[in-house]
């Protein structure tokens, strides 16, 4: 087996070593009842040629979206990765290192890190920022539990523009805790947003959870909230599922978040089916000792030569177990990496240009949609994805554009499954992959389904 | 798996060595000084070519941002190298044996990296209509089927994202069905061994339950007696890692399993350790309720300074109908993927992630299992097992066992060879490293003084293993022969020396930022 370098030889001089005549001997602390007495019925082992092409069978039943025109977003964004993102990432040194335990031995783990944190506090507008959470939902839900800890109350209001895997995993995880959740319905045609949540603002309330742009595209004006929220004491949590758009909008922190969360997806990681991502988390300085998951701090060494350590440990669960502020251990390293490089590549007038050609995609594509007999377009404001309303079920279009070869976008009710007024509803993305072909391409299609009898 | 130095002194208590050579760049040769990206920007460089499109009715509800980000910006050539300079600071299996106890730090083969980004898997969207996402579903529900026949168990949630959430999600089920029998407001109380890794009372705690340690026997196992005293029809169930971070199998897991059922509670098991009994132990035989799997352990996806992980757990009869959303089924017209309660026949407890798990490392893990097949696997454990009791039979005269006979995949030592001697666990680590070699976990578990433990895989050749007992076996002879500066000191050999945790705790300086903003 090509992966394991003992031999025979080598097997029978060890046991001799250690004094057993076979490798069940060395299981002799386990019940015999439990021991297997034959092999499992699985296949047996495969050459590297034999596994590639067993795989490669099955990527090849998928449609790809880098060879088919593709509109999908809905908290997951296809961009162009430059190639030395890919390549530095598999340095084996990258790769292949564990937690940076042993900080003389891991600085380059630590240091791109660091550069990460200050990254994306600098990209939300905060000051301080975490080493990454495993995605955007789950950050989402750290967030609010974060809200709990430092405020002492336990009520959060979700605002109805939040992603429904965000709200599900928020829920999944405080349900237990007993923090309670309100909220109004997810509407896209609701005009007053900021109202829709300060009207739910009360001295109880632990903190305010909007996403912006929301779920449906709209850019959500924060102030109103922030200033609604910190009069009753509670604390605004900002949610960004496409990171893209801080190249263009307003920071958050600058609009009075005190938390925001994001996926971090766009910058540096390929789509992947919807994992492994790279959860975002930033917050105020005065708040990180609450803040959860791993982080890296600047220090000295015994020759005083700047370097990084992992610090706040005291906050972790392997230091303070039961009474940790997560249970978060592994984080998404590799995917901050891949964030940090593509950052540092785009740098900030890349990341500007970056964004101005998302929303210049996304204006185009709307205007050009607006004129197609039976879509009509939801939005006023957007960064690179907005809301249309079919003439028929949108989950029933999307799969008759599929079968043309165009991922055409993805209906609401995959996500708002029980909603019947939202079933003609369909979420449409255009980034910088989106060519003026793809946008005609999916024109005439769309024009073509939505005349059919279907 | 976490040692436990961070917040302790890191700095020897002695003068630190002369200074070495000193150069006027700064750089040393091949260890180069690298200062942070945000030192190295100058306005106009660009390390990614793209039209400047000025957008003039913009539809950004009036948000456009008003002032920069601060971001440097800088060439391709230059983050190349920057990249590639920091990875050179780096330890990775890659570079050398990296016995880290509890962490299972094996050979990442490269095949595994490139089908993860195959198109038609790589650049899968996660909201693509199922219907033209049939290959990844199958690869999803393939590996699943390995998983759960590898672990004798019926149900398997796969989207848990690492270890720790692997244990929420168990921990989750286990309140599910509690709440389900109507008991949720009387069963609080979770038993965890105080040998246990720190995610797990972690995880209970994150659940809502309280957590009652138990106690070790002098085996290094869980005190039978006193587990069985302290359970009690307000017990929801226990999290037991198997085999333990002693490297010891739990001998009477069969006796735990079948006590705690009979208290009405569930028995989870951490899995952390399962590289010691591929093929040869399956958890469903051993009465497991539920199991995470560490992919980026046992099943060889790279741990990438600290993550992507994937955590799936197996899951019995029992808390299989509270398994996550979503996941996949085979439907009428192929496989399907169940999103929403109101599509589900079963009692989903909820959802833990965005979308539907960690699909990446599902790739990587699946490869890595097709290439070994039942036989392969069989055989790194046993190639696992066999190599941590080498070292075992090899150090032990040297350095002090806590606990007699047989190790699974890893071995423990404590700290009583180096009492009286002033070289502490952490000095002789440290020495380690000046050796070449990446320390092993320190001071975990916390049942022995000192830990060392060490977890060598199956991915080390016997050369490798022997030079490492030779370099042990020199390093105690310098200890005995009371050079202990010389652990002090360490390590000299490395891009940098022992770092002060303490002081950057003590003032956290966690970012970057711009020298004229400095207070």
């Amino acid at each position: 087996m090509r992966y394991l370098p003992l031999t025979d030889d080598n097997r029978a001089e060890m046991l001799a070593a250690i004094g057993a005549k076979s490798a069940e001997d060395m299981y002799c602390d386990v019940p015999a009842e439990a021991l297997l007495k034959a092999p499992l019925d699985l296949p047996f082992h495969a050459g590297e040629m034999e596994v590639e092409k067993t795989i490669s069978a099955l990527a090849a039943k998928n449609l790809s979206p880098s060879s088919h025109p593709s509109f999908l977003g809905a908290g997951a964004y296809r961009h162009h990765v430059p190639a030395s993102v890919d390549y530095l990432i598999q340095r084996g040194e990258f790769l292949t290192a564990y937690t940076p335990y042993q900080p003389e031995v891991s600085q380059g783990t630590l240091q791109y890190l660091y550069e990460f944190q200050t990254q994306v506090a600098l990209l939300t507008g905060m000051d301080v920022a975490n080493a990454s959470m495993y995605d955007g939902a789950t950050a989402c839900a750290e967030a609010v539990l974060m809200a709990s800890r430092v405020t002492r109350k336990h009520r959060a209001v979700l605002a109805g523009g939040l992603h429904p895997h965000y709200r599900d995993v928020t829920i999944n995880s405080t349900r237990l805790l007993g923090i309670e959740l309100v909220g109004p319905d997810s509407d896209p045609c609701r005009a007053a947003l900021a109202s829709s949540v300060i009207d739910l603002i009360d001295d109880k309330t632990s903190c305010v959870v909007v996403q912006s742009p929301d779920l449906f595209g709209r850019i959500i004006d924060l102030e109103p909230i922030a200033k609604a929220a910190h009069a009753k004491g509670a604390l605004l949590i900002a949610v960004t599922t496409e990171v893209i758009s801080l190249g263009l909008l307003e920071a958050p922190g600058n609009q009075g978040a005190d938390i925001v969360v994001g996926e971090g997806q766009s910058l540096g990681n390929s789509l992947n089916f919807g994992g492994p991502y790279v959860g975002l988390f930033a917050t105020r300085s005065k708040l990180v000792r609450q803040m959860p998951g791993r982080v890296t701090g600047q220090t000295q060494d015994v020759e005083g030569q700047r370097g990084w350590v992992l610090t706040l440990s005291t906050r972790e669960q392997h230091i303070r177990r039961e009474k940790a502020t997560s249970n978060i251990c592994t984080n998404s390293g590799l995917c901050a990496l891949a964030f940090t490089i593509h950052s540092a590549l785009l740098g900030e007038e890349g990341l500007s240009r970056l964004a101005r050609i998302n929303h210049a995609n996304a204006c185009k594509l709307a205007d050009l949609l607006a004129k197609v007999d039976g879509v009509e377009v939801l939005n006023d404001s957007f960064f690179n994805e907005f809301t249309v309303k079919l003439s028929k079920n949108a989950n029933d279009v999307a799969e008759a554009l599929a079968e043309r070869g165009i991922l055409g976008g993805v209906p609401v009710s995959r996500l708002l499954h029980d909603r019947d007024d939202l079933a003609n509803m369909m979420l449409i993305a255009a980034t910088e992959c989106t060519s003026d072909d793809d946008m005609a391409q999916l024109i005439t299609a769309l024009t073509s389904v939505l005349s059919e009898v279907l | 798996m976490a040692d436990v130095s961070q917040g302790r002194s890191n700095v020897p208590a002695g003068g630190s060595q002369t200074a070495q050579t000193q150069t006027i760049s700064g750089s040393k040769g091949l260890d180069f000084a690298e200062p942070l990206i945000f030192e190295m920007g100058h306005a106009g460089r660009v390390g990614v070519d793209l039209d400047d499109v000025e957008v003039s009715d913009d539809r950004l509800n009036g948000k456009r941002r008003a002032e920069k980000i601060g971001l440097p910006d800088l060439s391709e050539p230059q983050v190349v190298r920057h990249y590639t300079r920091l990875s050179q600071k780096n330890y990775g299996i890659d570079s050398g044996f990296y016995p880290l106890g509890s962490c299972t730090m094996k050979h990442n083969p490269r095949v595994n990296e490139k089908l993860a980004r195959l198109p038609g898997l790589g650049d899968l969207h996660p909201m693509q209509p199922t219907s033209s996402v049939q290959g990844a579903l199958e690869l999803i529900d393939s590996l699943a089927d390995w998983l759960k026949t590898l672990c004798g168990m019926p149900a398997i949630a796969m989207s848990p994202a690492a270890g720790a959430h692997g244990e929420l999600c168990g921990m989750m089920a286990i309140k599910a069905a509690i709440e389900a029998r109507g008991e949720g407001e009387t069963r609080k109380r979770v038993l965890v061994p105080e040998s246990a890794h720190g995610t797990n009372p972690a995880t209970a705690a994150a659940c809502g339950f309280s957590v009652d340690s138990i106690p070790a026997n002098a085996q290094g196992r869980v005190d039978l007696a006193a587990f069985k005293a302290k359970l009690g029809d307000d017990v929801a169930g226990i999290m037991l890692t198997n085999p333990n971070t002693c490297g010891l199998f739990e001998s009477d897991i069969i006796d735990i399993a079948d006590a705690i059922h009979e208290a009405g509670g569930y028995f989870y098991c951490d899995g952390a350790n399962f590289n010691a009994i591929m093929g040869r132990i399956r958890p469903g035989d051993l009465g497991i309720d539920c199991m995470h799997l560490n992919l980026h352990k046992t099943f060889s996806t790279p741990h990438g300074g600290g993550g992507p992980g994937a955590g799936p757990v197996v899951l019995s009869e029992a808390l299989a109908p509270f398994a996550p959303l979503p996941y996949v089924v085979h439907g009428e017209d192929g496989f399907d993927l169940i999103e929403h309660m109101s599509d589900s026949d079963a009692k989903p407890f909820g959802r833990l992630k965005g979308f539907h798990g960690q699909m990446g490392v599902f790739v990587r893990s699946l490869a890595f299992i097709l290439s070994h097949g039942a036989d392969g696997l069989l055989q790194a454990s046993s190639d696992a097992v066999l190599s941590a009791n080498y070292l075992r039979c090899q150090l032990q005269d040297d350095m002090s066992v806590p606990f007699e006979g047989m190790c699974m995949h890893e071995v423990l030592f404590d700290d009583t060879f180096l009492q009286g001697t002033d070289v502490t666990t952490l000095d002789f680590a440290k020495a380690m490293i000046d050796e070449g070699f990446h320390p092993m976990t320190m001071y975990f578990p916390l049942v022995v003084h000192g830990a060392l433990l060490m977890e060598p895989t199956e991915s080390e050749s016997k050369e490798t293993l022997d030079l490492y007992i030779k370099t042990l076996k020199g390093l105690i002879e310098k200890v005995k022969a009371g050079d202990v500066q010389l652990f002090k000191n360490a390590p000299v050999l490395t891009p940098r020396r022992r770092l002060d945790e303490t002081a950057a705790a003590r003032k956290p300086v966690l970012r970057w930022t711009p020298p004229n903003a400095e207070e």
